[in-house]
C-alpha cells in the first residue's frame, strides 16, 4: 500500500525580552541555578503576575508577519498540572483566545517550489524550570532559572507532508522570527524546541490516521530524523495489522529511535480557566498598525524582491534570504559593487567557503562587505582580474591590507592591459615555444582553440597573473594564426 | 487606651497624652491576658513592634508624623510579612517565614503604624466560623461559646476585645463583614481591585478583596486612605485616584436613597435579626434618607455560583503548596507522587481538601461548562442586578447574617455553613464594596447591618456608617471578656 | 450529576491530594450534598449571557520590559524544605 505521512509541527520560541513574561526578572541565558528566579517566577504565595510589553510586542509582529488575523482581545489561561520545573503548579498560557490567530508560512523547497503551510494560531505561554538529572544522593534538582521566559508556541495545521517539508518548515519560522529580532533562534540553548505530530493514511484516504506527538525535538536534522523514524514505525505497525495509539513520545538523537513516554499515568486533564490573575489583553488598531509599519522586510518578500528585481536564481534568492544577516550582507556587498550576480557568486562561494571551513558566522566574517564589494567592484572594473581577485581575498581574510585597493597595489595585482607590454609577452613566448607553434600549426583549425591555452597559461605566467586573459587570448590567436 | 479608636488614639499620641510604646506596651500586656482564651492572634511581633513604636515616637518627636504614626493595629495572617511566620491559618505554612512583604503591609509600615502580629483564620480564608485553623477556633469575645465568624475571626475578635484597635482582613465571600457583625465592630470590604492582592495569599482570585476592620467607619476611612491605591505588581488593582476617605464622613444623608432587597429579607432570615436591622434603617429615615424596596432577583444563585467559581479558583491557586520550594513537606518522599499527595494531604485542613475536590472536579474535562462557564454567566447576572438597583437607589441595605454568631461546633454540615453567607457572597461577585456596622444585639450577640454599594463607593458607604455611628452607639459597646479585673 | 468514589479518586489525584479509603467516602456525601445545591445553576436560562471573569470590565495593563529584580537566590531558600548547590531538590524524576 502506499502511504502518506500527515505532519502538523508546534514550535515553541523563546521570546528575546529581557525580563521574563511576567516578572521582571532577567531572562539571560547561563546563570548560575535559580539566581534569576524571583519571587513571581517561584510562584511564593500571593504573588502576582504582570505582562511584559515586549512580548505582546514580539508575538503581534510574528502574528503580522504570517499575514495572520490579530485579534482585538486576547486571555490568559491557566493549564493546570503538577511537575517541579512548573512552580505554581500551572503554566499560563493561551487556550481559548490566542493572541495570533490563523496565518500562513511560505516554505521553499528544494527543487525550487514554494509551499504554503497554514498556522493554526500562535500563543504566548511561559517556559518551565529546568530539572537537572545528576545525582543529587537519588534525587533531582529543579533549577528555575528560564521559569517564565516567555515562549510563543506557534502551531501549524497539519499541512506538511514530509520529513523534508516539515524541516522547511521549521528553518521559515526560525528565519522569520530571526528576521523580527524576536528570538535568538538558538536551538542548542533551547531557544526554539518542537513538538512533531505524525500520522499516516494510506494515499487518497481523506480522514487522518491516529498521531503521535514527539516531545522536544530540538535541531532542523532532528526532525528529519525523528519523522523518518516515526512513519516507518507508524507504517511497519499497520502493515502488520496494528494500530497507532495516540501519545507522547520522546525522539533519542542517540539511538535515533522514538519511544513511548507514556507511563502507567493517567490520561492528563489540564482544567485550563481564564487566569483570574491576568485581565484580558485588548490590542488597538493603533497598537497593531504601529507594530505593522516598523516591520522588516521578511524573509519570502525578500526572496521575491532578490529573484525578480535583482534577476538572481531561486535557489541563490532561497539561499541569500535564509536569514537576515545572510540577507543583510548580501545587499551590502551588492551596494558597493553594484552588480548583484557577482555579488551573489562571491558570498555564496569565496565567501561561505571561507566561513564554513574556519566554523565562523557571517556576521563575524574578517572580511566585511563592504570590503567584498569593492574587490569585486575592482575585477568589474578590470583592475584585476579572477585569479588575482582570489588573492585579493585571501589576503583581505588575514588582515593584509585595509581594502582591495591596497592589496592590489602592495602585491602589484594590477592586470597588465597594456597592448604593447602584452604583445612583448606574447612574442617571447612564441619564440620560446617552437616546438608548440610547429604543432599548433599541423593541428586542424577546429582545434587550434584548445591548445591556445598552453600559450595563454605561458603568458600570465610570464605576467605573474596580472595580464589580462581575455586580452592575452585575443592577442595570441590573432599572432599564432598569422604564422599559420 | 485599648477602648479608644483609632482616631482618639491618633489624638492621644498627638497631644502627648501618651507614647506609642506605652500605647503598644499595653496592649502586648492584654494579649499575653486575654488571648490565651480567645486565640485571636497566631503570632504575636511584640519585639518588632516595640521597635515599631519607638521609630514612630521618634518620628512624631522629630515633627514627621504622619496619619498613622505610632497607632496599633494587626495583620490577617494570610498578608505576607517580611520576617514573620505567615501560615494562612495552614499546617502547610506553619514554617513559613515569608521572605518579602505584602502591598498592604508596606503600605500600612510606610503610613507608620505599627503591627502588634498576626491574626488567627480560617485555613486560607475558606470558613465562615473561624473553626477551619490549625491553630485552633477563635473564641468571640462577647459569648466564649460562640464563633467570631469568619474567615477573618481573629481580626474580629481582637479589635472587640480590645486586644487592638484595628486590624486587617479580607473577604472573599464575607470574610470581613460577617465576622465584623459576628464581633459587633466594623468591617469594610472595599470595590474589588481597590486595595492591591499583592502579598495576599490568595484563596479566589477575582473575588479575594482586602479591608479594614475597626470599631467605627472612620477608623476605617483612615485605614482605606493607607492601604488604597493601584499597585503596579497587580495587574487587578485599579488605576483610578485615591479621594481622602475621611472627607465626607459627615456629609448630611437627607435625600439618601435607600433600597431594601427584598431577597435579603425572606426565609431563613433570623426574625429578631431582621427587627434589628429594620430598627436601624428607621434611624436613617430620621437622618432624612428614603427607603423602598428593590429586587435582587437571582440573590438565590449568588451561593451555588460562588461554590463553582471559589473553589475552582483555589483548586489552582493551591497547587503551588507542594513540598518544593516553601512549606510543609512529608517526611521521606518515596517518589514524586508520594511527595505531592502526603505533602498536601498532610499540609492542608478537611475544609480547603474539599474545596480543592470541587474546584478540581468541576474544572475537569467534560464538566467545565456544566459548572465553571455556566457560573461565570449567573455571575454576569448577578452583578447587573447590582448595577439595575443602583440605577434606582444610592445604597442597598441589609443583615449580614441571618442570625447572630452561632455556637461554635453548631455547623458540622459544610452546606449549612456556606449558606450563612447568603448576603455577602453575592458582593464578591459583583465586586462591589460593603460594609458591616453594629446595629443592635440578639440574645447578647451583636448583629451587623450591611451597607452596599456601587463599584467606588466606600467614600459613600463610609460616610452612611459614620453618620449611623454618630446616631447610635452599638459600636461603643464593649463586651465583657474586654474588662479586665472585673 | 451524582458523584461516586472513582470521580472523587480521579480529582484526588489531579489535585495530588492523597485520600485513603474512608476519606474518599466521606468526601463523596460532602461533595454531592454540595453539588446538589450548586446544581440549582441548571435552573436558570443564560443563553447567549457572556461569562464573566472579572467583576470590573478592566483590561490588562502592559509593564515594560525591563529587568527589577536581582538575585535573591539565598534569601528565598530560606524557606526551602531541601536544595542543594542552589537547586531545589525532589525525589528522582523519571523520564
Amino acid at each position: 500500500m502506499q502511504w502518506e505521512t500527515v505532519i502538523g509541527l508546534e514550535v515553541h520560541v523563546q521570546l528575546a525580552t529581557q525580563s521574563k513574561i511576567f516578572s521582571g526578572a532577567s531572562t539571560a541565558f547561563g546563570a548560575e541555578p535559580n539566581t534569576q528566579a524571583c519571587a513571581v517566577d517561584l510562584g511564593l504565595p500571593g504573588v502576582l503576575p504582570v505582562l511584559n510589553e515586549a512580548a505582546v510586542a514580539m508575538a503581534v509582529q510574528f502574528g503580522l508577519a504570517i499575514h495572520a488575523e490579530i485579534p482585538e482581545v486576547s486571555i490568559f489561561d491557566r493549564k493546570n498540572y503538577f511537575y517541579p520545573d512548573l512552580p505554581k503548579g500551572y503554566q499560563t498560557s493561551q487556550m481559548y483566545h490566542p493572541i495570533v490567530g490563523p496565518g500562513v508560512v511560505e516554505i521553499s523547497l528544494d527543487d525550487g517550489d514554494t509551499k504554503r503551510v497554514r498556522v493554526h494560531h500562535a500563543h504566548l505561554e511561559e517556559d518551565a524550570g529546568k530539572s537537572l538529572h545528576e545525582d543529587f544522593h537519588g534525587m533531582t534538582g529543579v533549577d528555575l532559572n528560564r521559569a517564565g521566559t516567555p515562549l510563543l508556541e506557534i502551531v501549524s495545521e497539519p499541512d506538511m507532508r514530509s520529513a523534508k517539508e516539515a524541516a522547511a518548515y521549521l528553518k521559515a519560522i526560525h528565519s522569520i522570527v530571526t528576521y523580527l529580532g524576536i528570538s535568538d533562534g538558538n536551538m542548542a540553548e533551547g531557544s526554539m524546541r518542537c513538538d512533531v505530530n505524525v500520522s499516516v493514511r494510506p494515499q487518497g484516504q481523506e480522514a487522518f490516521g491516529t498521531r503521535a506527538e514527539i516531545k522536544n525535538v530540538n535541531s532542523f536534522r532532528f526532525v528529519e530524523r525523528a519523522i523518518a523514524f516515526e512513519v516507518e514505525r507508524q507504517i511497519e505497525l499497520l502493515e502488520d495489522g496494528g494500530e497507532v495509539i495516540q501519545e507522547t513520545r520522546l525522539f533519542d538523537p542517540e539511538r535515533d529511535e522514538t519511544r513511548s513516554m507514556r507511563t502507567k499515568e493517567q490520561a492528563n486533564d489540564y482544567r485550563y480557566f481564564p487566569c483570574p490573575d491576568l485581565l484580558p489583553v485588548v490590542l488597538d488598531r493603533a497598537y497593531v498598525d504601529h507594530l505593522r509599519e516598523t516591520l522588516p522586510e521578511l524573509p519570502a518578500d525578500k526572496r521575491a524582491r532578490f529573484q525578480n528585481e535583482l534577476g538572481l536564481s531561486a535557489y541563490d534568492a532561497s539561499v541569500l534570504s535564509a536569514t537576515r544577516e545572510m540577507a543583510d550582507y548580501f545587499e551590502a556587498v551588492k551596494d558597493a559593487c553594484g552588480d548583484a550576480k557577482q555579488a551573489a557568486n562571491w558570498v555564496q562561494g569565496e565567501l561561505s567557503g571561507a566561513l564554513n571551513r574556519e566554523g565562523l558566522a557571517i556576521q563575524d566574517s574578517p572580511v566585511s562587505a563592504r570590503q567584498l564589494g569593492e574587490l569585486i567592484g575592482r575585477v568589474i572594473d578590470d583592475t584585476i582580474n579572477g585569479k588575482a581577485a582570489k588573492q585579493v581575498f585571501q589576503a583581505l581574510w588575514h588582515g593584509e591590507g585595509e581594502n582591495a585597493d591596497a592589496v592590489i597595489e602592495a602585491k602589484g595585482l594590477k592586470q597588465v592591459t597594456d597592448t604593447a607590454a602584452i604583445d612583448a609577452m606574447i612574442d617571447r613566448v612564441i619564440a620560446d615555444s617552437p616546438a608548440q607553434v610547429a604543432q599548433y600549426r599541423d593541428a586542424e583549425p577546429e582545434k587550434r582553440g584548445k591548445m591556445i591555452g598552453y600559450f595563454v597559461g605561458q603568458v600570465m605566467k610570464a605576467s605573474r597573473g596580472t595580464a589580462n586573459p581575455q586580452q592575452v587570448n585575443a592577442l595570441l590567436k590573432e599572432k599564432l594564426d598569422a604564422l599559420c | 487606651m485599648h477602648d479608644k479608636t483609632l482616631s482618639e488614639l491618633a489624638a492621644g499620641l498627638a497631644s502627648g497624652e501618651f507614647t506609642s510604646r506605652e500605647l503598644i506596651q499595653h496592649l502586648l500586656g492584654r494579649i499575653e491576658r486575654l488571648d490565651g482564651e480567645l486565640n485571636s492572634f497566631i503570632t504575636v511581633t511584640s519585639d518588632a513592634a516595640l521597635d515599631a513604636a519607638d521609630r514612630a515616637d521618634a518620628a512624631r518627636a522629630a515633627g514627621r508624623a504622619g496619619a498613622l504614626t505610632g497607632l496599633p493595629l494587626a495583620l490577617k495572617d494570610i498578608f505576607c510579612t517580611q520576617g514573620v511566620k505567615t501560615s494562612a491559618g495552614s499546617r502547610m505554612l506553619d514554617d513559613f517565614v515569608s521572605p518579602y512583604d505584602a502591598s498592604v503591609v508596606e503600605k500600612l509600615a510606610a503610613a507608620g503604624s505599627v503591627s502588634l502580629g498576626k491574626t488567627n483564620m480560617d485555613e486560607f480564608a475558606m470558613g465562615s466560623s473561624n473553626e477551619n485553623s490549625h491553630y485552633g477556633p477563635v473564641k468571640n469575645p462577647w459569648d466564649l461559646t460562640a464563633v467570631p465568624g469568619g474567615s477573618s475571626g481573629g481580626s474580629a475578635a481582637a479589635v472587640a476585645a480590645g486586644l487592638v484597635p484595628a486590624a486587617m482582613g479580607t473577604d472573599t465571600g464575607g470574610s470581613i463583614r460577617q465576622p465584623a457583625a459576628f464581633c459587633g465592630i466594623t468591617g469594610l470590604k472595599p470595590t474589588y481591585g481597590r486595595v492591591s492582592r499583592y502579598g495576599m495569599i490568595a484563596y479566589a482570585s477575582s473575588l479575594d478583596q482586602a479591608g479594614p476592620m475597626a470599631r467605627t467607619a472612620e477608623d476605617c476611612a483612615l485605614l482605606l486612605n493607607a492601604i488604597a491605591g493601584h499597585d503596579l505588581r497587580d495587574s487587578t488593582s485599579v488605576a483610578r485616584g485615591v479621594p481622602d476617605y475621611t472627607a465626607e464622613l459627615d456629609a448630611p444623608l437627607a435625600g439618601l436613597k435607600i433600597g431594601l432587597p427584598k431577597e435579603y429579607f425572606g426565609e431563613g432570615l433570623d426574625p429578631a435579626v431582621a427587627t434589628t436591622v429594620h430598627e436601624a434603617i428607621e434611624v436613617f429615615e430620621t437622618l432624612g434618607a428614603s427607603v423602598r424596596e428593590v429586587s435582587l432577583p437571582h440573590t438565590h444563585y449568588a451561593i451555588p455560583a460562588y461554590y463553582v467559581i471559589a473553589p475552582a479558583e483555589a483548586s489552582s491557586n493551591l497547587s503551588r503548596f507542594d513540598g518544593v520550594r516553601f512549606g510543609h513537606r512529608c517526611d521521606d518522599p518515596k517518589d514524586l507522587i508520594d511527595l505531592y499527595e502526603r505533602t498536601r494531604s498532610e499540609g492542608f485542613g478537611e475544609e480547603v481538601k474539599r474545596r480543592i475536590l470541587i474546584g478540581t472536579h468541576t474544572l475537569s474535562e467534560g464538566f467545565f461548562d456544566a459548572y465553571y462557564k455556566k457560573a461565570q454567566q449567573v455571575r454576569r447576572l448577578i452583578r447587573q442586578d447590582f448595577l439595575d438597583a443602583f440605577e434606582q437607589v444610592d445604597v442597598l441595605m441589609g443583615p449580614a447574617s441571618p442570625t447572630p454568631a452561632f455556637d461554635l461546633g453548631a455547623k458540622s454540615d459544610p452546606v449549612s455553613m456556606y449558606l450563612q453567607d447568603i448576603y455577602t457572597i453575592a458582593v464578591n461577585l459583583a465586586g462591589i464594596p460593603g460594609i458591616s456596622v453594629p446595629a443592635g444585639f440578639v440574645d447578647g450577640r451583636p448583629v451587623g447591618l450591611q451597607v452596599l454599594g456601587t463599584h467606588f463607593a466606600e467614600e459613600r458607604l463610609l460616610n452612611v456608617a459614620h453618620r449611623f455611628q454618630q446616631a447610635t452607639d452599638w459600636h461603643l459597646r464593649r463586651p465583657a471578656f474586654a474588662e479586665e479585673n472585673a | 450529576m451524582a458523584l461516586e468514589q472513582a470521580d472523587v479518586q480521579r480529582a484526588a489525584h489531579l489535585a495530588r491530594l492523597g485520600l485513603n479509603e474512608g476519606d474518599a467516602a466521606r468526601y463523596v456525601d460532602d461533595l454531592n450534598r454540595i453539588l446538589a445545591m450548586v446544581d440549582q445553576l441548571q435552573r436558570l436560562d443564560t443563553t447567549d449571557i457572556a461569562p464573566l471573569s472579572h467583576p470590573l470590565d478592566a483590561t490588562q495593563r502592559l509593564r515594560a520590559d525591563e529587568v527589577t529584580e536581582s538575585d535573591q537566590r539565598d534569601h528565598f531558600q530560606r524557606c526551602a524544605p531541601a536544595v542543594e548547590n542552589g537547586l531545589y531538590l525532589v525525589p528522582r524524576v523519571v523520564e
